[in-house]
């Protein structure tokens, strides 16, 4: 019970990064973009916002700068694929790998460094429930994540923007001949997935674990961009995998709490075999995949 | 004559080397239906992409309206009043219909959905507005094409070979809408190669030769020949002259055909049954979309059928559904699919290396290594015997005209020496030289006892040369009709699954 | 509209350039090196003292250039093996776990039998590290063919799994006994070693090994009909599919190669340079030697050269750090840089710029 309680009161803290990444790469392949660089932008976003919460700078505008150095790493990124017609699986290995060494470059005197984190706010009544009180304890930030996911939710539902997106993706052809700027729309969608990845390293690095190590993202970037596989790039099944995930990453805590005695290697390595895991069970399924799937993703597309 | 609603002046479009456009002329009358007829290649489809804003000429003067217009993309066009109905349809396939219609037109969702109620009665264009695209038919594809641009009210309306798609009953009434938005006001700019529709429906015609314009006439003014020598500068082309058949040994058999595609958007087979005789050529009719591509795969190899169910596709008189397709070949059989780029040939390998995709096994790898001076040699034969116009066994694929390259694929094949020789779309996007070449070939393998099997949109294609037609339509299959005994009313009764109501 | 709207637009060549082909990487390098240069200038670092000893210094002291020869060879390996694979379009980015496993597989041999002798360990401990690796990317391979997951995001996760399970094994069962606590295992015995052939440094047989299978993959990627095979998968997987090429066992060859390959090269390194099994036995090979095999055009030849820029680049760097204060996380700045460079420059192979004028004759 103990152990529940402390996944419930934790799962949304630990799953905002997954989600954050996510929720941007889901936006960004919508309309027909692989960026496999979501890990090294999370890592650049980490190091400038913990860079600059450490110096003072509030969280606020540490977000903005780790939101704005992701967004223009994204925009190098689609300037190579988009611009120039660049391979995107290579390009954003590429990004990926610049984005982890500028991390460790501008985080190297920090190592080891600590800053405080965020509060909670708990909501008046829901927090006092009992086992399920704790998930109604949270920071701010994780609030607006829970916000962002509703948004980005009604805009693939209802808007026309959502259709654009989701058109765009499916087929570019068709949307230049209606008229519609698709390189464009895909660079703004590339951009936005920086700026979500951006953020998510920055809680990563200054709200849920504030302390700075190198390689801290560990992994988690690359997961995002497998929980959009698992939600087939649906925002409520993406939200709902980033909880499974923030989950599992905390089973390992609870369990060690717990006393159970397994290596802590296998705890650690845990995350990466769920992905494994359902990442196998998901896609053996072709019709999901197809009937949710964009049809142009990695595809470029040359007016 | 009025003022014309679009005027152009020596517009030209060049790709490359490609010519696509020289100095075009064009007057188009408001309240007229004006076709632009023109082979494939003459530059129907870039002039249309010009008008519509797609792309911008690189010379000359566009008028609308008697003021001067510069299009810089299809919104600005619809802001003009110009609309654009796709040969390729522009519509998203996971989309309603009313989020497709929603991209295009501005307005609120019930509004929207009034409108496509209205405009359908109208103009009997009805369409399920909460329908997925991808479970519409071709035809209510572009029902809701037509609507989706009526809804923009277009003072003109440009269709792209509208006809291709469409079983020759619809195409009536598809006319008849036409002519109701004539007398609504709209003008219609009508792209077709096809002689008789245009006699049919059109009140003035623009003639495209090779980029150029080769004449302005009023079509009912003129015979098909007259038309023919504007287009291609000769009559067109005999057809090649049938024998009787003299049927072999059956080489090909579809025993109860049944198979549920993976792809949700795919269309499943049922029950499918056809026989092939050597010396005969079996056509396949039917618009594409109704499982021609699943079919095609199935008797190629490309897709394989479970073991059990092996027996349903017999090749030579042998099992083969559960073979992929280097083993059919083995037996006998040969194939040239509808796609020729990216399927039949790579784009960016030579034609050398092209020849290897299926004519390997033809002494072109030894010792698992691939033999180059045989592999050049065979291409040039290729090259040689089936008149591809090519700089060479060095060319690029993808840097061939899609009449050249389709010869190649087709010589290659023939250089197989298949028993069974299977072909889908043979003639798709091709020039009617090409096209009538690879006829002539068809019809004299067939002298020689292959077996072949056509599948054709194009019925006029397969009257000339096929000894018997069955029509997938939806899936399923109508029984064999000698050719000699059916008119195309009845080819199209079964298109539209009223075939056996008769 | 107005005339001084002049925008630059890539438009298709007749035929790819070769001259572009060639340039592309040299110019990419100059780039790269460049705006590297610029960013530890802007960090307060010397940039002439950086380039003498990054870029000038491994190719003129022979005692740095004999550890670029030694970093080549894993580099080599791993990028041939892996670019067989990228240009069937299988991506396995994953070769950092298969050169774990692969050094783990090869490191059982001296762990358990420590006492063995004989010039046969060392050959079969390469054997074992390449099957290893050959296993370990058989996974991502089952999971692709099989259940059709995406074996990009499956081969890296391994890899992270990989790297678990070398600390497991150096936290727990092969931690020397008399290692003072530290996660590594026990120094392997003189015949678990690959011979030296460069007296005085500490060049050894793998690079022989290297260079020969380099060749061999030259001729299976250039010459050989399985090669040609994975090449149209690559292009144009429909036609691989009409021409009745298996793509199943494109995709199992591919990663088996790849895993192979890189196997056999952590096999190398724990028998060689580093002699025991410890954490650090990688620094990044399986990932670099994807920028290689990229930046080598995923061409036998071009890798040959790749594989060397990049082993320099690392020995620089660590130059750097020792003569210029540099941080090591500079050699990965400067790997993302120069990979994403090269990707831009080749952009123009195949395309060219053209600056559209006006459209001319069309009233404003």
């Amino acid at each position: 019970m103990i152990a529940l309680q402390f996944i419930l009161s934790g799962m949304l803290a630990a799953a905002t990064p997954f989600l954050l990444a996510a929720l941007g790469e889901l936006v960004s392949e919508r309309t027909g973009v692989l960026n496999l660089g979501v890990e090294g932008v999370m890592a650049l976003g980490a190091a400038i916002a913990f860079i600059i919460v450490y110096h003072g700078g509030g969280h606020v505008l540490a977000f903005a700068g780790a939101g704005l150095a992701g967004l223009l790493l994204s925009l190098l990124f689609a300037f190579a694929t988009l611009g120039l017609q660049a391979n995107q699986v290579a390009a954003g290995l590429a990004i990926g790998i610049l984005g982890q060494g500028l991390s460790a470059l501008f985080g190297k005197t920090y190592e080891s460094l600590t800053v405080k984190g965020l509060p909670k706010l708990a909501i008046p009544g829901l927090s006092d429930l009992p086992v399920f009180g704790g998930l109604f304890v949270q920071d701010s930030v994780v609030w607006l994540s829970l916000a962002a996911t509703l948004a980005i939710w009604a805009t693939f539902a209802f808007t026309k923007t959502g259709l654009l997106l989701r058109a765009v993706g499916e087929n570019p052809k068709a949307a230049h001949s209606i008229g519609y700027p698709v390189n464009a729309i895909r660079v703004a969608a590339v951009a936005f997935g920086g700026l979500m990845s951006g953020f998510a390293g920055a809680y990563a690095a200054t709200v849920y674990t504030p302390l700075w190590a190198d390689g801290m993202i560990a992994g988690r970037g690359w997961i995002a961009l497998a929980l959009v596989v698992f939600g087939t790039w649906l925002t409520a099944r993406i939200f709902l995998g980033a909880c499974l995930f923030g989950a599992v990453s905390l089973a390992g805590l609870a369990a060690q709490a717990g006393g159970v005695e397994l290596p802590s290697q296998l705890l650690a390595s845990l995350p990466y075999l769920v992905t494994i895991i359902v990442l196998g069970v998901i896609s053996s399924n072709r019709r999901l995949l197809k009937l949710n799937g964009v049809a142009s993703l990695g595809e470029p597309f040359k007016p | 004559m009025t003022a014309p609603l679009l005027s152009l002046r020596g517009i030209s479009k060049r790709y490359g080397e490609i010519r696509a456009n020289q100095a075009v002329d064009l007057d188009v009358a408001p309240r007229s239906i004006h076709a632009i007829l023109g082979e494939n290649g003459a530059g129907k489809s870039t002039l249309m992409k010009l008008i519509y804003g797609v792309e911008t000429p690189d010379s000359g003067e566009m008028l609308w309206e008697g003021a001067p217009l510069t299009l810089a993309s299809p919104a600005a066009a619809r802001r003009q009043g110009i609309g654009m109905v796709f040969q390729h349809f522009s519509l998203f396939e996971t989309l309603t219909v009313i989020e497709n219609i929603r991209l295009v037109v501005p307005g609120r969702t019930a509004a929207l959905t009034a409108r496509i109620g209205e405009l359908g009665a109208e103009f009997g264009l009805e369409v399920d507005p909460y329908a997925h695209v991808h479970e519409l038919s071709v035809g209510e594809r572009q029902r809701v094409e037509i609507i989706r641009c009526l809804m923009t009210d277009p003072k003109l309306l440009i269709l792209d070979e509208p006809t291709s798609v469409l079983p020759p009953q619809s195409v009536a009434k598809l006319f008849d809408t036409l002519q109701r938005l004539r007398d609504g006001g709209v003008s219609v700019l009508f792209i077709s190669h096809k002689l008789e529709e245009i006699r049919a429906i059109c009140d003035r015609a623009t003639i495209l030769r090779a980029g150029k314009v080769t004449g302005h006439i009023i079509p009912r003014e003129h015979d098909a020949h007259d038309l023919a020598r504007m287009m291609i500068g000769h009559d067109m082309p005999e057809p090649p002259p049938m024998t009787p058949a003299q049927p072999g040994e059956t080489m090909l058999e579809l025993i109860g055909l049944t198979y549920t595609p993976d792809d949700p958007f795919g269309m499943p087979l049922r029950d499918l049954a056809l026989s092939l005789k050597a010396g005969e050529i079996l056509g396949i009719a039917g618009i594409s979309g109704n499982g021609q591509a699943e079919l095609s795969e199935l008797i190629s190899g490309e897709i394989r059928l479970p073991f059990d169910d092996r027996e349903q596709v017999q090749m030579m008189g042998e099992p083969a559904g559960h073979l992929g397709p280097a083993d059919r070949r083995k037996l006998g059989f040969a194939f040239v699919p509808e796609d020729r780029l990216g399927r039949g040939a790579v784009p960016g390998m030579s034609l050398a290396r092209n020849s290897l995709l299926t004519a390997h096994p033809q002494g072109l790898v030894r010792h698992g290594l691939i033999a180059l001076a045989e592999a050049a040699d065979f291409t040039r034969r290729c090259i040689a015997d089936h008149d591809v116009r090519t700089s060479g066994v060095e060319a690029e694929a993808g840097g061939l005209s899609g009449g050249n390259l389709q010869k190649f694929i087709v010589g290659r094949e023939m250089m197989l020496a298949p028993k069974l020789f299977f072909l889908a779309q043979p003639t798709w996007g091709v020039d009617i030289g090409a096209a009538t070449t690879i006829r002539q070939k068809l019809v004299a393998l067939r002298n020689e006892g292959v077996a072949i099997l056509v599948i054709s949109e194009e019925i006029d294609e397969l009257f000339d040369i096929c000894d018997r037609i069955q029509v997938l339509s939806h899936g399923r299959l109508s029984p064999s009709l000698e050719t000699r005994r059916t008119r195309p009313e009845d080819i199209g009764r079964y298109m539209i699954g009223a075939g056996a109501a008769t | 509209m107005s005339a001084a709207l002049i925008w630059p637009k890539l438009v298709k060549r007749e035929r790819p350039s070769l001259t572009i082909t060639i340039l592309a990487p040299l110019l990419a390098l100059v780039a790269a090196t460049l705006l590297n240069l610029l960013l530890y200038l802007i960090m307060g670092k010397d940039p002439v003292a950086v380039f003498h000893a990054m870029i000038l210094e491994p190719f003129i002291s022979f005692p740095s250039f004999s550890e670029v020869l030694l970093k080549t060879g894993p580099l080599l390996l791993i990028a041939e093996g892996l670019a067989i694979g990228y240009r069937a379009k299988v991506f396995n980015i994953g070769a950092e776990g298969q050169f774990i496993i692969g050094a783990i597989f090869a490191s059982a041999l001296p762990v358990w039998y420590p006492m063995a002798t004989g010039q046969w360990i060392w050959p079969t401990m390469l054997v074992a590290g390449a099957i290893g690796g050959a296993m370990w990317a058989g996974i991502t391979a089952f999971w692709r063919v099989r259940l059709r997951a995406n074996e990009i995001l499956v081969s890296l996760m391994l890899s992270l799994v990989a790297a678990q399970v070398l600390n497991y094994l150096l936290l727990g069962p092969w931690k020397d006994p008399n290692g003072f606590n530290f996660p590594q295992s026990v120094m392997f015995q003189y015949d678990a070693m690959v011979p030296l052939i460069i007296p005085g440094t500490r060049v050894n047989a793998s690079l022989l090994i290297a260079l020969a299978l380099a060749l061999v993959a030259y001729v299976f990627m250039q010459k050989s009909f399985t090669g040609y095979k994975l090449e149209v998968g690559g292009l144009a997987p429909r036609a691989a599919g009409y021409a009745g090429f298996s793509e199943g066992r494109a995709i199992w060859l591919s990663l088996l190669i790849g895993g192979f390959a890189a196997g056999l090269a952590g096999a190398a390194e724990v028998a060689g340079p580093i002699g025991q099994l410890q954490r650090s036995i990688s620094t990044g090979y399986g990932y670099a030697a994807i920028i290689v095999a990229y930046f080598g055009g995923l061409h036998p030849i071009g890798i040959l050269f790749s594989s060397v820029v990049m082993a320099a680049i690392y020995i620089g760097g660590d130059n750097a750090l020792v003569s210029a204060d540099l941080p090591i996380a500079a050699v990965r700045v400067f790997q993302g840089s120069l990979l994403l460079a090269y990707l831009m420059a080749t952009t123009f192979v195949r395309y060219q710029l053209v600056f559209l004028r006006p459209v001319s004759g069309v009233a404003p």
